[in-house]
C-alpha cells in the first residue's frame, strides 16, 4: 500500500513581477484555470505519482475586514503557493520535479522575493514549504497509477461487454468471460493491473504511533480540558454574540472570475483564503480542532467519505502568516452550488466548527449550531473568501471519487478466484 | 401565519393557479421604447391576482420584467442590486452560466430566436383565456401596450394539447404544494419525502426551507412608496415581497426523432415502444408513476384520488433502478428523497449517519435533499400536436415545430431552477451514473472526454442494458429570467419610471 502525501511551497511575490508571474501561469493552461498536462513550464503529465497540483496567487482581498476589530491592516504582499497531492514520499516528488521541471520552476519562482538565480531549487522549495494543519485524502493507498489502470480496465470491460459478450449470458458466464478477457489482455500487454507495493515500514510505525498516541494524549489531558471547558464556553459565547458577520454579496466581477474556471470538467478546484478572528482563543481553538480533525481524516475518514460527503478527492487546511490566516484547498466533484449545498445540509456542524473561527463568518451559537444554516449568508461568505486557482491540474479528469471506488470494486471482482452468487449479483451491477 | 385575502390580492395569480381552465394562452415578449408611457400602462395594468374569484376568471394577465426592463424603467441602482445575481446577469448573459445550464451546441444562446445576447426582452405579458376568447383579449392587451410605448418583439404561441406534452406524455402531473397557511415547521430534519414547500421557496418575502428569507430588494420605510413591510428587516419596505422569479425557456421537441429512435431500439416491435419511452421519461404515458403507490401517505399528496394515484410514490422501493431507471427524466428532476437516506429513523440512526457511517450500499446518499430544489411549473405546450400515427410519418413541409414553453417559478434561481438543470438533469455523473445525461433534455455534448449520449436500464440479475448514441431530442430556442412582482411592487416600479 502506497500512502499519499502533499507539499505546499509558499513564497512572497516581488510586487513588480506579479503581472509577469500571472502571465507565466496563464500560459500553462489550456482552458481558463485548467492546466495543460504537457505545458513546457511544469509538465504535470510526466509525474506518474501526481494526483492534483495547483499554483495559486494568495491575495487577501478581504484584509480590510480586520479593521472592524480595530486591528492594524496587514501588508498587502501577495504570495505564490504551489501545491501537490501525490503518492509516496515528498523527497521523491521534489527530486522528480527538479528532474522534469527545473527550468520552468526556476522561471516561476524567480518572481518570488527570496529566490536567487543561484538558489538550489530543491533546498529552496524545502525551506519554503508550509505543512498543512489537516489534510484529507479520499482513499488511503489509492495511487494515481491505480486510478488510471482501473479506469482503463473499466473502459475495456465496457467495450468487451458491448461487442463480444452475448446479451443472454448469465452473470456467472459474464464474469468468467470477462476474467478470461482480462487475463488475455494482460498477457498481451494491453492492460496492466499493478499489484500494490508493500507499505513502507517507517510509515506504518508513524501511523500506528499517531493512531494510538493521539487518543492517549487526549485522554491524559482530558481532565485539564474538562476543567477548562466551562471557561472556554463562556469565553466563546461572549465572543460569538459580538463577532461581526461580514458577508456582503460578492461583486459581479469577482463572481465571474471564479465562474470562468468552474464546471469545465466534472471535478472542480476550490481555494479559499481568509483571516482568522483575532485573539488567542480562536487561534488555539483552531489548532486543537485541526489536531482532532487530522486524526479523523487519517484513521477514520479514509475510505471514500468525510462524514456524509463522498465527493472530495483531496483537501487541506494550512495556517499561514504566523497562524493569522488560513488557506483551504479542495478538489471535489460536481458544481460549487452542489458542494456548498451538500456541506450546509450534510455537514453544517463540521463547517461551523472549523470555519466559524474565520473572520466574518455567519453567526454561530455554541460553535456548531446555526452558522452555515443561514444558507445565503454562508454562500456569500464562502464566495467572498474564494480566490481563483491560477493553474489547476487533475491527473484523472472525468473520473469522480465515486467512479474510482466503483472501478476498484470492479477490479476486485475480476481478480477474485471465486465469487459467491451474492457477491456476483452486487458486482454485476457495477458494470 | 396564514395569508389573508389582502395578501392574495397582492400576489400575481400564477403563483397560486396554473389557469388550466384557461386553455388558450400566449406570451407577449416586449421591448420598452418609452419608459414614461410604459410606467403609465404598468400602473393600471389589469394583472390577475391570486385572490380566489367566484366564478373563476375567464381571462388572465400576468406581467414580469427582466433586469434590462427594470433598468429601462429607471429603477435606481440601489434597488436593482437587491435582485439576485442570476437575474441581473440574465439566462444568456454569461457563457459560464450557459455552460452549466447545458445551453451549448445547437442550444447555444447565440442561435436563440429570442433571449440571446442582444435580444433579451424587457417584459413579458402572459395572457390566458377560455377557449375562443384569446384572440379578442390579445388585441385588447396588445393595443394597450403599443399605445403605451411598448414594442411587441415576439408572441410565443401556445397550443392546447389537453394536458399532454408533444412526445405524448401527460404532463403537469406533479407540483409542490405551497404552505399558504404558514404551518410548516422546518427547524428540524425531514426524514421522509413531503410534497409541501415553505412559501418562501416560491414567494419572496417569506421564510424558505432553511427558515430564512431569500435576499430581495428592500428600501427604507421612510422612502415613498406603497409597499408591504419586510417581515425580517424592521424599518424596511419589501419590494420583492409577494413577487418571485419567473423562468421561461422555449424548448423545441423533435417528436418524430424521439419515436424514430425508440422504434429503432425496439427493432420496430410496436408493443415494446411505449415501455422503453416510459422508462426514459420515468412515468407512464398516462401520467401514472412507474412505481406502485406507497402504503404510507405522503404529506402534500392527495386527498384527490387522481393525485394519490399519480404522486403517492417515492423511489425508496426501487433502490436498483429496475422499475424506474436512475437516469430517467422524472427521477432526475425530482428524486423524491429526504434529508437522510431512506430508512434512517431515530436519533441514534441519524447520529450514525451524521458522522458518516451506517452506509448499506455503495450508491447511497448521493443526492441532495429535494425539498431545497423544487420548482413550480407553469409551462404550456406549443406547435402542432401529433397523433400517435403521425409521429411515425414524415413531417409535411410546412409543419410548425412543436415543443414546450417551459415556465417555472422559484424564489432562488441558483438553488432551484439552475441547480435542477445543472446538477441533476445535465450532470453526466448524476447519482453514480456515467456517460449519460437527461434522456429528453440532454444536449449530448462531450464533457471531459466522456460522451453523454447514453442511457442505462438496470436489470434484475445481470449487466444493465445500455443504450448508446442517443440523438438530441430537444433544442432550446429562447429563454430569459423575469421578475414577477407583487401587485403593489409592480405599481411602485411603474411609478419609478415617471420620476
Amino acid at each position: 500500500m502506497t500512502p499519499q502525501s502533499n507539499i505546499m511551497v509558499v513564497a512572497p511575490i516581488i510586487a513588480s513581477r506579479e503581472a509577469e508571474l500571472r502571465q507565466l501561469l496563464t500560459s500553462m493552461n489550456r482552458e481558463p484555470g485548467l492546466a495543460d498536462p504537457t505545458n513546457t513550464l511544469v509538465p504535470f503529465g510526466q509525474f506518474a505519482s501526481l494526483h492534483f497540483a495547483r499554483f495559486v496567487i494568495l491575495a487577501d482581498e478581504t484584509r480590510k475586514d480586520l479593521l472592524v476589530y480595530g486591528k492594524a491592516l496587514p501588508s498587502a504582499t501577495n504570495s505564490l503557493a504551489f501545491l501537490c497531492d501525490f503518492d509516496g514520499s515528498a523527497d521523491h516528488l521534489r527530486r522528480e520535479l527538479v528532474v522534469h521541471a527545473e527550468a520552468g520552476l526556476r522561471q516561476i519562482f524567480s518572481c518570488c522575493q527570496t529566490f536567487r538565480p543561484d538558489s538550489d531549487l530543491l533546498r529552496w522549495m524545502e525551506e519554503h514549504e508550509q505543512p498543512a494543519a489537516t489534510t484529507y485524502n479520499n482513499w488511503l493507498g489509492r495511487t494515481a497509477r491505480q486510478v488510471r489502470e482501473e479506469d482503463e480496465l473499466r473502459a475495456a470491460l465496457d467495450h468487451q461487454l458491448r461487442t463480444n459478450v452475448a446479451r443472454d449470458a448469465n452473470s456467472r458466464q459474464v464474469w468468467n468471460q470477462l476474467r478470461a478477457f482480462v487475463a488475455a489482455e494482460q498477457a498481451a500487454g494491453r492492460l496492466t493491473l499493478t499489484s500494490p507495493a508493500p507499505t513502507p515500514l517507517s510509515w506504518k510505525v508513524k501511523d500506528l504511533l499517531h493512531c494510538i498516541g493521539v487518543p492517549l494524549l487526549l485522554l491524559l489531558v482530558s481532565p485539564l480540558l474538562l476543567l477548562y471547558l466551562p471557561i472556554f464556553l463562556i469565553q466563546l459565547r461572549t465572543r460569538e454574540v459580538r463577532d461581526p458577520v461580514i458577508a456582503p454579496r460578492p461583486a459581479a466581477d469577482h463572481a465571474r472570475l471564479l465562474a470562468i474556471q468552474e464546471d469545465r470538467v466534472i471535478t472542480n478546484q476550490f481555494s479559499a483564503y481568509g483571516n482568522i478572528k483575532p485573539g488567542l482563543l480562536r487561534r488555539w481553538t483552531l489548532v486543537f480542532l485541526f489536531f482532532v480533525l487530522e486524526y479523523t481524516t487519517r484513521h477514520i475518514y479514509n475510505r471514500g467519505f468525510l462524514a456524509r460527503v463522498n465527493t472530495i478527492h483531496f483537501a487541506r487546511w494550512v495556517f499561514l502568516d504566523n497562524r493569522t490566516r488560513i488557506y483551504f484547498a479542495s478538489n471535489y466533484d460536481g458544481s460549487l452550488e452542489t458542494y456548498m449545498g451538500d456541506f450546509i445540509n450534510k455537514v453544517g456542524w463540521g463547517l461551523n466548527l472549523v470555519f466559524s473561527n474565520g473572520l466574518g463568518y455567519p453567526r454561530t451559537n455554541w460553535l456548531v449550531m446555526d452558522g452555515a444554516k443561514d444558507e445565503q449568508t454562508f454562500k456569500d461568505f464562502l464566495r467572498r473568501h474564494q480566490i481563483p486557482t491560477d493553474v489547476w491540474y487533475d491527473a484523472a479528469p472525468g473520473v469522480t471519487a465515486y467512479d474510482m471506488e466503483r472501478n476498484s470494486r470492479i477490479r476486485s471482482g475480476i481478480q477474485q478466484q471465486t465469487i459467491t452468487d451474492a457477491e456476483l449479483s452486487e458486482w454485476i451491477k457495477l458494470l | 401565519m396564514a395569508l389573508t385575502n389582502a395578501d392574495y390580492r397582492d400576489l400575481q395569480g400564477l403563483l397560486r393557479y396554473g389557469y388550466g381552465r384557461l386553455t388558450e394562452s400566449c406570451f407577449l415578449l416586449l421591448r420598452i421604447d418609452d419608459s414614461v408611457a410604459a410606467g403609465h400602462w404598468l400602473e393600471t395594468a389589469p394583472v390577475t391576482t391570486a385572490e380566489e374569484q367566484n366564478p373563476p376568471p375567464i381571462r388572465a394577465l400576468q406581467v414580469a420584467l427582466t433586469y434590462e426592463g427594470l433598468r429601462k424603467l429607471g429603477i435606481s441602482d440601489d434597488v436593482l442590486k437587491g435582485f439576485s445575481a442570476e437575474f441581473i446577469s440574465g439566462m444568456s448573459g454569461d457563457e459560464n452560466r450557459s455552460r452549466r445550464l447545458g445551453d451549448e451546441g445547437a442550444s447555444a444562446p447565440k442561435d436563440w430566436q429570442w433571449g440571446g445576447p442582444g435580444s433579451v426582452p424587457d417584459m413579458v405579458a402572459i395572457i390566458y383565456a377560455q377557449r375562443g376568447l384569446l384572440a379578442e383579449w390579445k388585441i385588447t392587451i396588445e393595443d394597450g401596450l403599443t399605445q403605451c410605448g411598448f414594442k411587441l418583439l415576439r408572441c410565443l404561441p401556445a397550443t392546447n394539447m389537453g394536458g399532454v406534452e408533444p412526445f405524448g406524455f401527460v404532463d403537469g402531473v406533479s407540483q409542490p404544494r405551497l404552505d399558504w397557511e404558514g404551518q410548516r415547521n422546518v427547524s428540524g430534519d425531514k426524514l421522509s419525502y413531503e410534497n409541501v414547500s415553505m412559501l418562501g421557496e416560491f414567494v419572496l418575502g417569506y421564510p424558505n426551507e432553511y427558515g430564512k428569507y431569500t435576499g430581495r430588494p428592500t428600501i427604507l420605510a421612510q422612502e415613498p412608496g406603497d409597499l408591504p413591510m419586510a417581515d425580517d428587516l424592521p424599518g424596511y419596505k419589501d419590494i420583492g415581497r409577494n413577487g418571485t422569479y419567473l423562468v421561461i425557456r422555449q424548448i423545441e421537441q423533435d417528436v418524430r426523432g424521439f419515436w424514430r429512435f425508440i422504434d429503432e431500439q425496439v427493432k420496430q416491435d410496436a408493443s415494446k415502444r411505449q415501455d422503453l419511452a416510459e422508462k426514459m421519461v420515468g412515468r407512464q404515458m398516462s401520467g401514472d408513476p412507474l412505481l406502485p403507490t406507497t402504503a404510507q401517505s405522503i404529506t402534500g399528496v392527495g386527498p384527490e384520488t387522481r393525485d394519490l394515484q399519480q404522486n403517492q410514490f417515492t423511489f425508496d422501493g426501487d433502490a436498483n433502478g429496475i422499475r424506474c431507471p436512475f437516469g430517467a427524466h422524472v427521477r432526475r428532476a425530482n428524486p423524491r428523497n429526504a434529508d437522510y437516506p431512506a430508512g434512517t429513523h431515530g436519533l441514534v440512526a441519524r447520529l450514525v449517519r451524521l458522522l458518516g457511517f451506517g452506509r448499506k450500499a455503495m450508491r447511497e446518499d448521493m443526492l441532495a435533499s429535494t425539498r431545497f430544489h423544487r420548482l413550480l411549473r407553469r409551462g404550456r405546450e406549443y406547435g402542432t400536436k401529433l397523433s400517435p400515427d403521425q409521429r411515425f410519418q414524415p413531417a409535411p413541409p410546412d409543419e410548425q415545430p412543436s415543443g414546450l414553453q417551459f415556465v417555472c417559478l422559484n424564489a432562488n434561481i441558483g438553488r432551484q431552477f439552475e441547480f435542477v438543470q445543472s446538477a441533476w438533469l445535465m450532470n453526466g455523473k448524476f447519482d453514480g451514473l456515467s456517460e449519460e445525461s437527461d434522456p429528453l433534455l440532454g444536449n449530448r455534448e462531450v464533457v471531459a472526454g466522456c460522451p453523454l449520449d447514453g442511457f442505462s436500464l438496470p436489470v434484475v440479475d445481470g449487466v444493465r442494458q445500455q443504450i448508446r448514441d442517443i440523438p438530441c431530442f430537444t433544442t432550446v430556442r429562447g429563454g430569459a429570467y423575469f421578475f414577477l412582482p407583487g401587485v403593489r411592487a409592480l405599481r411602485f416600479l411603474a411609478r419609478a419610471a415617471r420620476v
